[in-house]
């Protein structure tokens, strides 16, 4: 017993011995905590709007990095590429909100749920099928080097997925707050039926989140891909974009930030202090555990609204 | 005109509360499950038992088992791989430990042992609900796999890191194990599977299936008459984890033989999902007949380009019947949310006022 | 206590419910004798339905106590509550949309029911005769309601005056003392408010359940309620025999909108 107590303990002492490693893995930890706010987002957005919990957002996410490859290896250049993979984003989000959500509208939020799991099998498979299923690389044109910054190692491609995250995340803040569509999204996403009273028209804005929630999906496509290159297990790294809505709360842009982070340096620091005791690949399962226990104690995340039940 | 109730008058209210109320259908179901017991094994060849009927019965046993905890008690799951997994190395386990032990008891013990990691996972059910509950689920998926994975006990410190059926009897025929033929393996699953089919009819059209429905169409109303929720949905994850592990079983020793913890993963816990939304949230014979529609579907889509003489890489294969899963999960949620067993249901309805339009 | 002595049914004391800076229900103290039609009005928001929620144990009140025949009953959850004796009915109805007609009044029967989940699953000995027991008694309900020709509809096809009735019967076949009615007449036209009247009558005379009920329409009110309690703002503000109600000066400012001093 006190050697299994040893064992957790001990840990802590490797913390403090050496702060300089501990820093590092802390900045690994923000690095990977970024990446699932960036997948996460794109939740919220269509969550926020249209009430819709998109499971197929990693999917879009391979899909997203899969077309831009694709069309490099094509010889396209690289700004070509990148516009056209916009622009097939914004048809996807056309073609989902004609052909899955609108005859689905009304339907139970239950349906929508598998609906996006049934999308998500089929962007899978479609985008495999179109630019194949091996691995990929993509070059973004930053070296995946480090630097050192108060004797602490810093990667570079890390820092700049950080800035493009936090660049975005801004943008999405300021377009919500201050532009008209903005708030009709807002409004939308506070009552269907009153915003389409108001003159608000519905498919429009699903079409627009949709399509946002692409741009996003490039986004981490790219960073997710430039890091690890682009093959299926993007999705199932995306997957972990669950978790962390759980911690942020489902509506809540800062709360998918706050949530990437806590379970991005969570696993980590679990991962490489604590791993080692039980074998390791604790990565794969903390993420999950950590939020069945948080969902046990605060069921509306860190930032979500309270759930209030009417009677 | 065969297909009539006219002049089958109910007397009695357990007439009314059978399963089949209809003698038509009574005779053919009895028909066909003696037919189901029979003509394979004397008729088909090794591949169509090993490749498409001994898989068949022991997904739609899980199927069945999902079906009771998503399409009756409303509890969305993603963890049917995990939950089938703890059957599955608990039936090796406890078949390597007590080798005398009838393979039957081991099986439920098996499920037993699911059921109460079912409940361990199911206690979050009680303060949330829909995709938070389904996020819950994940955890256990991939807890689970996990802590089989790395531990080398469940596996007996094999250093393959995989389970193996020991060979074990049964009325002195072979079961499990490689020397184990396919149609005694056909017989013993689909027998489970009859016997848990009955089972899980009469329990979602009495007590437990009114109080498992209320809790999933209205919780709240389902409260004031009466109904404890945590109790009601403890008792869904239980029993729908011990078909699970059941099925788990199952899949290692009279199936696959052998298996690691891949075999368990995510994509098993869709797998069970899709057939439950194809055959029929809610319905005891669209479980079987979803079940059926997933192992077909892949069978199909390999034997049909080669019966057209066109031959399609395996990869292609592969995504095209993923793009086919998902394409018919997105239809039948449109079109038919009560999947295969409505339409089956309808079909009879037509056939019962045939040949007269109305 | 004991029979001997009939005291209330219910007794609701100086209750208090808060949510958050709102305050529904302020002091609110009331009885609900045996064998009586009680019918509760008020402007909207006055906090009926919050009261009749406290009862049915889905709110709890920071303050005051409430007493079920004789015995305090403040922190029940609702199905605690249902076990003794108390059954509802909503405002917009909540019936079981995805089962049959029968099988939601056969929910009311649940409490009653005993038995083990083995003897469920191979339904046989006491588990298929406790069925067939529970159905006849849900039929004849069925009859007594006039629903026979729906038993297998599923209840969310059905049109919403028919709901709230098959809603009463799931509750009637809990065999409750007090029954909770929420607005069971909301959005029915005059000939389904006449029926529902006689319905609600007839419970009252043939089984003997205590009925409180929540209700908009005057007339109604008037007709079919022995004693008529009156919230507004969360306070009880009269409480008497309809006559008494209807001269009532508290009342008519209320209803008319006169300033609150």
């Amino acid at each position: 017993m006190t050697e299994v107590l040893a064992g957790l303990v001990a840990p802590f002492a490797d913390i403090a011995s050496s702060p300089r490693f501990f820093a590092e893995v802390l900045i690994g930890g923000v690095a990977a905590g970024l990446m699932y706010s960036l997948v996460a987002l794109g939740f919220v957005l269509i969550f926020k709007a249209s009430g819709v919990f998109n499971f197929a957002q990693g999917v879009m996410v391979l899909f997203a990095a899969l077309t831009l490859v694709g069309l490099i290896e094509r010889g396209i250049p690289v700004a070509v590429a990148l516009a056209l993979t916009v622009l097939v984003m914004v048809l996807l989000a056309f073609a989902i909100e004609r052909i899955v959500l609108r005859p689905l509208v009304n339907q139970e939020y239950i349906i929508l749920f598998m609906a996006t799991i049934g999308l998500n099998f089929f962007l899978e498979g479609f985008g495999e099928m179109v630019w194949g299923a091996n691995v990929k690389r993509l070059d973004v044109g930053i070296p995946d080097t480090s630097f050192k910054v108060a004797g602490v190692l810093v990667n570079r491609l890390e820092l700049t997925a950080a800035v493009t995250a936090a660049v975005l995340v801004t943008a999405l803040a300021v377009f919500f707050q201050k532009t008209r569509i903005g708030r009709a999204l807002r409004a939308v996403a506070d009552d269907h039926e009153a915003a389409l009273s108001i003159g608000i028209p519905l498919r429009t804005i699903w079409t627009v989140v949709w399509s946002v929630a692409g741009l996003v999906a490039i986004v981490a496509g790219i960073m997710w891909g430039a890091k690890s290159g682009v093959q299926f297990s993007l999705s199932l790294i995306a997957l972990k974009a669950l978790p962390v809505l759980i911690l942020g709360g489902f509506t809540s842009v800062p709360g998918a930030i706050a949530g990437g982070l806590i379970i991005g340096v969570g696993e980590k620091i679990a991962e490489v202090y604590w791993g080692p005791l039980v074998g390791g690949a604790i990565e794969n399962w903390f993420a999950y555990v950590l939020a069945l226990a948080f969902l046990l104690f605060r069921p509306q995340g860190l930032f979500g609204e309270r759930i209030i039940e009417r009677v | 005109m065969i297909y009539r109730e006219a002049g089958q008058f109910k007397t009695s209210y357990a007439a009314d509360q059978a399963i089949f109320p209809i003698l038509q259908d009574r005779m053919l179901v009895t028909l066909g499950i003696l037919a189901a017991f029979v003509v394979p094994p004397l008729v088909a060849n090794e591949y169509w038992l090993q490749a498409v009927l001994i898989p068949l019965t022991i997904y739609a046993l899980a199927a069945l088992g999902l079906n009771l905890l998503t399409g009756y008690a409303g509890q969305l799951s993603l963890g049917t791989g995990g939950f089938m997994a703890v059957g599955a190395y608990a039936a090796f386990k406890l078949a390597t430990a007590f080798p005398w032990l009838n393979i039957l008891v081991v099986f439920g013990l098996a499920g037993l042992m699911a059921a109460m990691v079912g409940i361990l996972f199911g206690i979050p059910s009680l303060r949330i609900k829909g995709f938070y509950l389904a996020v819950a689920t994940l955890a256990a998926q991939f807890f689970l796999v996990w802590l089989f994975n790395k531990v080398p006990w469940f596996v007996n410190y094999a250093s393959s890191g995989t389970i193996t059926a020991p060979p074990r009897t049964m009325l002195g025929v072979m079961v499990t194990g490689p020397q184990a033929t396919a149609p005694v393996r056909y017989v013993v699953a689909l027998g489970v599977l009859a016997l848990f089919a009955l089972v899980a009819k009469n329990l979602v059209r009495g007590r437990m299936g009114r109080s498992w429905m209320a809790i999933r169409d209205r919780d709240i109303a389902a409260e004031i008459i009466g109904v404890r929720p945590l109790r009601t949905k403890l008792l869904a994850f239980a029993i729908s984890s011990f078909y699970c592990g059941v099925a788990g079983a199952e899949l290692v020793f009279l199936y696959l033989g052998s298996a690691e913890t891949l075999a368990f993963d995510i994509t098993l816990s869709f797998l069970v999902l899709f057939m439950v939304i194809i055959g029929g949230l809610g319905s005891i014979l669209g479980s079987l007949l979803g079940a059926a529609f997933i192992v077909l579907i892949p069978i199909f889509l390999t034997n049909a380009p080669h019966h057209l003489g066109l031959a399609l890489p395996v990869a292609l294969q592969k995504q095209i019947e993923l793009m086919v899963f998902g394409a018919l999960i997105i239809f039948f949620l449109i079109v038919e949310p009560h999947g295969l067993a409505r339409l089956w249901q309808i079909g009879k309805e037509k056939l019962r006022l045939w040949p007269f339009p109305h | 206590m004991s029979g001997a002595t009939p005291g209330p049914l219910l007794e609701v004391d100086g209750v208090s419910v808060r949510f958050g800076a709102l305050l529904a229900l302020q002091q609110v103290s009331l009885t609900v004798q045996p064998g009586e039609v009680l019918a509760i009005i008020g402007p909207n928001g006055a906090g009926k339905t919050t009261l009749l929620n406290v009862i049915s144990g889905f709110y709890h009140p920071y303050q005051g106590r409430i007493r079920f025949a004789g015995r305090d009953r403040t922190w029940l959850r609702p199905p605690d509550v249902a076990a003794l004796g108390i059954a509802r009915t909503f405002q917009n109805v909540a019936l079981f949309r995805g089962m049959s007609v029968l099988d939601n009044i056969m929910t009311g029967r649940l409490l009653r029911m005993r038995g083990n989940v083995l003897l469920d699953a191979l339904w046989w000995g006491p588990a298929r005769r406790q069925e067939l027991e529970h159905r006849a008694f849900v039929e004849r309900i069925i009859d007594f309601l006039e629903i026979q020709a729906i038993r297998k509809t599923p209840a969310g096809r059905l049109p919403y005056g028919l709901q709230k009735r098959v809603e009463l019967a799931r509750a009637l076949a809990a065999e409750p003392q007090l029954l909770l009615l929420d607005e069971p007449m909301a959005g029915m036209n005059v000939e389904e408010k006449e029926d529902m009247c006689r319905f609600i009558l007839d419970v009252n005379d043939e089984f003997d359940t205590t009925i409180a009920l929540i209700e908009h329409d005057m007339g109604v009110v008037m007709d079919i309620s022995d004693r008529v309690i009156v919230l507004d703002y969360g306070r009880k503000i009269a409480d008497g025999t309809p006559e008494q109600v209807r001269k009532d000066q508290a009342v008519l400012d209320a209803y008319l909108g006169v300033a609150h001093d």
